[in-house]
């Protein structure tokens, strides 16, 4: 089973990161599970998303507290979250940030796992010239952990975003590219 | 053919309300039930479903308009949680003291205070005596098998059903589903014609008359009839749902129960957890069993009392305290038919989850120690415990 915990803000769109992941696994034939920790639901505030992957049917049902994988949605919460809480590390970190990794690890209380980096934010902005960096996350996420190839990820997400985006067919290339992107920008694994 | 789908718990439910297409919904939103009006309002104003919805000013009009509705002869369901079920209080009643099959979904919440919108039983817990049939749900799954059933079971029993699930851990994860087909869910449930309903021109009769000493205790008989028999009703609709689905349903689940030597009993989603804990366990040669109520009403005393009676020792778990001085409502009962029954086990009793606080794979683990520690010097220390409380 791959357990994975996301870290973002109310609105950054984690929760959402975490559903489409769910979903992409699941069409991959696996049994998911996708729920956020819900709490004072603010703009802003730190809040926290979970997935489980399975070959078999998924029975538990508590908050993940040993992950395989983290997401940092947003660098500024490092330091104010201890985001590497229980995460293994045979796992990885995936964090959302212009920095250089080896900055990032340093941030990170000793996490002697690797660590990724990619700079979701800057591919939103000019992609979608708006700041909703889950979808290279989660192109990022999906690439770590294996979950599909680049092929099938790109066709899936097509699909998703067409029946999505039905009304507004004119948003669909520029997700495609920040997902691609995501894909491709991905850095560090060390 | 079964679709595989990914559903949260209350879109599995709106789902299956929209296959059951009821003549009258009447619901007021509430945390975390709101999403199954929300969906189903959609499902209303885009024509998918011909069901008259009703949108009342809060959870006793819900259920008030939805009593009326079944009194006049419609099939009714409405959804909620924690404070809603709690003003639908008095309404309860009414709707099982006139024999109507409303099913209501609830989505289990805490009772405020302190104020909180996270998962517990107290809810339905404290509904546990209304008269109401109540099928606890441990997945998405369960949670819409049972939605779909409840109806079948409502009509024949002439009960109002509960359908409970837990908020948030169920009513917001999404989980794989298998789907049943839209004619399916039809031909399973049927046409609804109710033998005496108020709008039958050819018949006039009268719903809800003053009752008083001389006929009150013979209806309130009947009602506590009603529940006894709904035992073979329920078991009944769901072989019938097993020979259409493959998913068997029973009174209750066992799980590695009949060579156990240590026990728990525990309701919904946490039953998931519990049954991780027991592979693991297992796996070291632990004895470790579950019994997974999924009728709370009526409560299968005598067959719980009976799977139970080969344990060393039961620990029965309660999302809901009773604040009676002594346990849970589960606990309670349970004991009692043991004792009803010449059942001695050692049993324990442990509140939990209390307002949502998270269940870990390690608390379940905390609570099969303290019983081999019981199995092993037949002392009970604490006869109830508070699990996973802070500073403990």
């Amino acid at each position: 089973m791959i357990e994975i915990r996301w870290h973002g803000r109310g609105g950054q769109g984690a929760k959402t990161a975490s559903l489409l992941l769910a979903d992409a696994a699941f069409n991959t034939g696996k049994f998911i599970q996708g729920f956020p920790e819900y709490g004072p639901e603010r703009m802003g505030a730190p809040m926290t998303a979970y997935n489980r992957i399975d070959e078999n049917e998924i029975r538990i049902h508590s908050n993940v507290y040993e992950p395989d994988y983290v997401v940092v949605v947003d660098d500024t919460l490092i330091g104010t979250v201890d985001v590497t809480n229980g995460l293994k590390k045979e796992g990885a970190i995936l964090v959302n940030t212009s920095e250089p990794i080896e900055k990032i690890r340093k941030e990170l209380s000793g996490y002697t796992g690797k660590v990724y980096t990619l700079d979701a934010t800057k591919i939103s902005l000019e992609c979608l010239k708006a700041n909703f960096p889950n979808t290279a996350l989660l192109a990022a996420i999906i690439k770590i952990t294996n979950i599909m190839d680049r092929e099938t990820l790109i066709k899936d997400m097509e699909g998703s975003f067409k029946h999505k985006f039905a009304r507004k067919p004119e948003v669909i290339p520029p997700n495609m590219e920040c997902l691609t992107r995501g894909f491709d920008e991905l850095n560090g694994g060390e | 053919m079964a679709i595989r789908e990914r559903l949260s718990g209350n879109e599995a439910v709106a789902t299956a309300m929209k296959q059951i297409n009821p003549d009258t919904v009447a619901a007021y939103p509430i945390t975390p039930a709101t999403e199954i009006p929300q969906y189903f309002a959609n499902f209303v104003s885009n024509g998918s479903v011909t069901t008259e919805f009703i949108p009342v000013e809060s959870e006793h009009s819900a259920m008030s308009a939805c009593i009326g509705a079944s009194a006049a002869g419609a099939r009714v369901m409405t959804a909620t949680s924690s404070q809603g079920l709690a003003y639908m209080f008095e309404t309860l009643y009414i709707a099982s003291g006139l024999r109507l099959p409303i099913v209501l979904v609830n989505v289990n919440r805490a009772l405020s205070a302190p104020i909180n919108i996270h998962n517990d039983h107290s809810d339905s817990m404290g509904a546990r005596d209304a008269g109401f049939i109540q099928l606890y749900c441990e997945s998405n799954q369960e949670a819409y098998d049972n939605t779909i059933m409840a109806v079948k079971i409502a009509e024949k029993a002439k009960l109002p059903v509960m359908v409970c699930y837990d908020g948030f851990i169920t009513s917001h994860s999404i989980e794989n589903i298998m789907l049943m087909e839209n004619e399916e869910v039809k031909n399973f449930v049927g046409e609804y014609n109710p033998e005496e309903y108020l709008l039958d021109d050819k018949r006039n009769i009268s719903i809800g008359p003053l009752s008083l000493q001389n006929s009150y205790f013979e209806q309130r008989k009947e009602i506590a009839d009603a529940m006894v028999d709904s035992k073979e009703i329920i078991k009944e609709v769901s072989e019938e749902f097993y020979k259409l689905t493959g998913r068997k349903h029973g009174l209750y689940e066992k799980y590695m129960l009949d060579d156990a030597e240590l026990g728990i009993i525990v309701l919904n989603s946490t039953a998931g957890t519990a049954k991780e804990a027991i592979d693991v366990l297992r796996s070291k040669g632990v004895k470790a069993g579950l019994l997974k109520p999924r009728c709370f009403r009526p409560l299968p005393y005598l067959e719980i009392s009976e799977e139970v009676k080969n344990l060393k020792v039961l620990a029965i778990m309660d999302k809901a305290d009773s604040v009676n001085g002594y346990s849970g409502p589960l606990f309670s009962e349970i004991t009692s038919a043991m004792y009803t029954s010449n059942v001695k086990v050692p049993t324990v009793n442990y509140i939990y989850g209390l307002g949502g606080r998270d269940v870990k794979i390690d608390n379940i683990f905390e609570v099969f120690s303290d019983l081999e520690t019981i199995a092993k010097t037949g002392k009970i220390t604490t006869l109830t415990n508070y699990l996973g409380l802070r500073g403990e």
